[in-house]
């Protein structure tokens, strides 16, 4: 068990700098999700950001410590990659199960 | 309560995925093609978001979110390849178009013309 405010300074700042770079570029990744020209642009900047996300749950995880959110991050890596999937299914065969 | 060593060993790992997610979203943006850009994500992002799973499995220890922290890394290492080849796929089929000078292996020029 882990238990709040017992982390050494250092690692507390790196955990923020990271949710604070990963979240931005997540915002960077959007602008490939809304003006990529083609929908495999777009299928690629959602799964960069499903990723991003499942970066970010697991640098929460490790800022409060609880580990319930790790187990978050792994059901969103799943959903990330179903999604993916069926999109590219969707896209070339007009059909996801055939 | 964190030693010393995990401490350092968090935090070089939070800061070596935070530079690959960098360097894959920046491939994103500036790349000029959809397969370009598909290469420059899919791996950088696999080995960033590894590299934090790992700073948690170092946080949590080796049970319980620690164990769930390396079957994530187990399960980005299978799947991220698998969807971005599907995509890859998928744009071949749609006919979104080569950079030129590419083609597709065992393809000749006459083929690509027909």
């Amino acid at each position: 068990m882990v238990t709040e405010g017992v982390d050494p300074e250092f690692v507390v700042l790196a955990v923020r700098a990271g949710l604070v770079v990963v979240s931005a570029l997540c915002i960077l990744c959007a602008y490939r999700a809304i003006a990529g020209p083609t929908v495999p642009d777009r299928v690629v900047a959602i799964d960069t950001i499903v990723t991003n996300v499942v970066a970010i749950a697991v640098l929460f995880a490790l800022q409060t410590g609880r580990s319930l959110f790790v187990t978050g991050a792994l059901v969103l890596a799943i959903i990330g990659f179903i999604t993916t999937v069926s999109v590219a299914k969707f896209v070339t065969e007009g059909d996801i199960i055939e | 309560m964190l030693s010393t060593l995990q401490s350092v060993l968090i935090t070089v790992l939070i800061a070596v995925g935070c530079f690959f997610l960098t360097v894959g979203t920046i491939g994103l943006l500036r790349f000029p093609n959809v397969y370009n850009r598909m290469h420059a994500t899919s791996k950088p992002t696999t080995l960033g978001t590894a590299a934090i799973f790992f700073a948690g499995f170092v946080h949590f220890g080796p049970g319980g979110a620690g164990l769930a922290s390396l079957v994530g890394v187990f399960f980005l290492f299978l799947t991220v390849p698998t969807g971005a080849h599907m995509i890859a796929r998928a744009a071949q089929r749609m006919g979104v178009p080569f950079m030129e000078g590419v083609t597709w292996p065992g393809e000749t020029d006459e083929d690509r013309e027909s």
